[in-house]
């Protein structure tokens, strides 16, 4: 039961993209190998914005609008399923 | 029609009597049993002189089972009333109470309680501020705390202080209020001295509260958050709308107090108690004991043919200022001031000066009396109106150092 | 418990204000995996409080309640007894916070809250530094760190929270690291079966505040196990248990790497190794290590230890 209250105070409510989309922050980005997955989840359990979404079949797909580049994903999977990549300018 | 009173030390008759309960005991332990009688659901306090015969004696109701809520017994007052936003945030009634130095330790968390408009309520004993440690009547404790957006109440009567703990949660538990409430009363003058109340059933309280219902609360089926960041113009209208709470308080506080002289059969005053203002040319304004003492003084001077009266600023936040004008339509006005802003006046002579702006030319003259709970009898009391009115005095007087050269 | 294993519940939303790479959302994912929906978040001022991102929204989809500073386990107090009135005994209630709200000016309310036995898990997630505000120096920054208030690096070495925490006798203590997400995940899984309060402190490593790429952050908190700069336990009924690699540390069965092999990998001790290595600092950073481990050796070695 999601309800406003009637109070301006500062309460807040939750919502996806809050700070819009982050995908806009990224210098490098994230490319994704289904091929080499080994579905170990490691990405998705160690993505900071949990932009790695976990698929029914334990692969993972990335959310690009909010995925912030920082590379973790690429850096602790232990099969470079994950590369990361200079976005294009602008 | 004959009333018959049944005087008990300590223990109120259970259940609903036709007879009138009345206990004499301090101020203390009769906010104490007000707050109990309230039913909070959460006490959050810390011990200092001298509140601390009101926490010890909900403590005694802890253990007699007569309280049945939460009372936590936390490590500081900063962490008191931290704690018990905390608990109104989930959407339960809350108190505490404090004084002085534990007032000021809470500074932070009162603006936080005030704009998060939870209505968290409170006994504050006035108490002077250190150093050195002193620990008798000084209202400069409260007075610094006028800009949390609490509201404040000034008592004068054991009476007074049971009637305004209660109407305290009832206003600030009123939709169109929503704000915490601090009730003030005099460091050993009121807390530690017996005088007689008139308690109203546990049931008679029950039906005049009424379930809280909050206007926000924490909540895991509801989730939201409280208190992150805020820009700008959304923080002004946070503000506002606190203001707009304190002009509702303004107009709910005389209702308030009208209903409870219905159903108790007691009047303790509005935003304002008058005493004799009615065909007065100088009326006396003072807060607290003070107030409570001018009344002797002003019967006295009437005795010696001074058309004079007394208003008992009961209200400080919000601020009688439109009452305060009708006040002084045809009466000049001396204040009596038990705090200093060092660096200008006394608060309540400043305020009332400020609410006469462009609005009356009545002459207001200032008394400081009573810092450091210096003693202030109605001899004090008499003594300032008589060097006050007819509009003698040009400046500030501190009552009881050396005349200032005038 | 495997990484597959974990639950699917996500209480962080994306699109967040924190930092890319940031410990403390990874953190918090985790910890939101073990507590379930029916938990209330208390938040002071810290990293966090602006991750929430800005009103009228929130990235958090868990009710929060934000404090002041130095009254996260006080407010958590207020807010446990509030919904345990309401007879919410099941929700749990958590507060969440830097190091600075718990080491330092958080100190007070947290010890209160522990010595009143109060009903909720205290996080608190450790950066070293006070991060919200501008990397600043907090009690729990190492010796030698470089932070905008202690430029030369740090001269004093830093709290054990955790020691102090142990001695309040309460029933559950532990230290984890977000690098070591199954491990966390226990722990706080453990800490929400246990009645009273528990404490965990988990390792963040801070990029912007810890100078180190931003992908690294899980390569930063294995290094501090690997090297004993941190350690993994678990503090239950009086009895200490090291977890992983810490175990074996503890236990002798391997050397840990030197300090340096961690350290090295950080801006803010650069000027340990350049223009020329400061070797006094480089030992005494390895010396107060070493101390630690010793002192956990006198204390839990083979005292009727896992």
């Amino acid at each position: 039961m999601r309800k406003k209250y009637n109070v301006v105070t500062s309460i807040s409510y939750p919502k996806e993209g809050a700070m819009g989309k982050t995908g806009s922050w990224r210098v490098f980005k994230p490319i994704f190998s289904k091929d080499k997955c080994v579905k170990c989840l490691r990405c998705w359990i160690f993505c900071p914005e949990g932009a790695v979404k976990k698929n029914k079949d334990s692969s993972v797909s990335i959310d690009m609008d909010y995925c912030k580049g920082c590379g973790i994903c690429a850096n602790v999977c232990n099969v470079k399923a994950i590369i990361l990549e200079r976005e294009e300018q602008q | 029609m004959c009333k018959r009173m049944q005087c008990k030390s300590n223990n109120l008759g259970k259940g609903g009597t036709t007879m009138k309960n009345i206990i004499i005991n301090t101020g203390n332990y009769i906010a104490a049993k007000a707050a109990v009688m309230a039913k909070p659901d959460v006490v959050a306090a810390y011990p200092i002189t001298p509140q601390t015969t009101l926490v010890e004696g909900i403590a005694n109701y802890v253990a007699s089972g007569e309280y049945k809520g939460e009372y936590i017994c936390v490590e500081s007052e900063h962490s008191a009333m931290s704690a018990c936003i905390g608990a109104s945030a989930t959407g339960v009634r809350t108190f505490t109470a404090t004084s002085s130095h534990g007032l000021l330790l809470m500074h932070e968390m009162l603006h936080w309680a005030a704009l998060a408009r939870l209505p968290v309520i409170m006994c504050n004993i006035n108490r002077v501020v250190g150093p050195g440690w002193n620990i008798w009547a000084d209202e400069n404790d409260s007075i610094s705390q006028r800009d949390t957006g609490w509201i404040q109440f000034y008592c004068s009567s054991n009476q007074e202080i049971f009637d305004t703990v209660i109407q305290a949660f009832k206003l600030g538990e009123h939709k169109d209020v929503a704000l915490p409430v601090m009730i003030n009363y005099n460091a050993f003058i009121l807390s530690h001295t017996s005088m007689p109340a008139e308690i109203p059933s546990q049931k008679e309280i029950d039906d005049y509260l009424g379930k809280y219902q909050p206007l926000w609360r924490i909540d895991p089926e509801n989730p939201v958050t409280f208190g992150n960041i805020i820009m700008p113009a959304d923080y002004e209208k946070v503000r506002r709308a606190m203001q707009d709470a304190h002009e509702n308080a303004k107009k709910l506080i005389p209702e308030i107090a009208q209903d409870w002289k219905k159903k108790f059969g007691r009047f303790n005053g509005d935003l304002i108690e008058k005493y004799r203002c009615e065909d007065a040319e100088t009326i006396l304004l003072a807060m607290g004991a003070i107030a409570a003492e001018s009344k002797v003084s002003i019967d006295n001077l009437r005795k010696d043919g001074y058309k004079i009266g007394l208003a008992r600023i009961r209200t400080f936040r919000p601020f009688p200022a439109e009452d305060i004008v009708k006040l002084a339509k045809k009466t000049e006005l001396i204040v009596i001031d038990r705090n200093i802003s060092c660096g200008y006046e006394g608060a309540l002579f400043t305020e009332v000066k400020s609410a006469l702006y462009n609005k009356s030319d009545a002459k207001v003259s200032g008394f400081i009396a009573g810092l450091g709970g210096k003693d202030v009898t109605y001899n004090h009391i008499e003594d300032m109106c008589k060097k006050a009115i007819k509009g003698k005095l040009k400046e500030t007087v501190w009552y009881g150092f050396e005349e200032v050269k005038k | 418990m495997a990484i597959k294993d974990l639950p699917d519940t996500e209480c962080v939303l994306a699109g967040n204000a924190a930092c890319p790479g940031c410990p403390a959302t990874m953190g918090l994912r985790i910890v939101f995996k073990a507590l379930g929906k029916n938990t209330v978040m208390v938040v002071p001022a810290c990293c966090t409080a602006v991750i929430e991102s800005v009103y009228p929204n929130t990235s958090f989809d868990i009710p929060v309640m934000n404090i002041a500073f130095e009254a996260a386990a006080a407010g958590a107090s207020g807010v446990e007894a509030g919904l345990r009135m309401q007879g919410k005994k099941d929700t749990t209630v958590f507060a969440w916070a830097g190091d600075g709200g718990t080491y330092d000016i958080g100190i007070q309310a947290l010890s209160g809250a522990i010595e009143r036995q109060t009903n909720f898990i205290y996080i608190c997630y450790n950066n070293q530094i006070y991060s919200n505000t501008g990397i600043q120096r907090s009690g729990a920054t190492p010796l030698g760190a470089w932070t905008t208030t202690t430029v030369g690096g740090k001269t004093e070495v830093r709290k054990e929270m955790g020691d102090i925490i142990r001695a309040h006798h309460l029933p559950y203590a532990a230290q984890a690291c977000i690098s070591y997400p199954e491990d966390l995940y226990n722990k706080v899984k453990k800490a929400k079966s246990i009645k009273g309060p528990k404490y965990i402190e988990i390792l963040a490593p801070c990029p912007p505040g810890w100078r180190f790429p931003m992908e690294k952050t899980v390569d930063m908190g294995v290094l501090a196990i690997e090297t004993g700069a941190w350690a993994l336990y678990e503090f239950e009924n009086e009895k200490m248990t090291f977890n992983g690699k810490s175990k074996l540390i503890l236990e002798k069965k391997i050397e840990p790497k030197p300090v340096e092999e961690w350290i090295k990998y950080q801006g803010r001790f650069k000027h340990l190794f350049k223009p020329t290595r400061d070797e006094k600092t480089l030992k005494a950073i390895q010396d107060n290590t070493d101390i630690i481990w010793e002192r956990y050796r006198a204390c839990y070695l083979n005292k009727n230890n896992e």
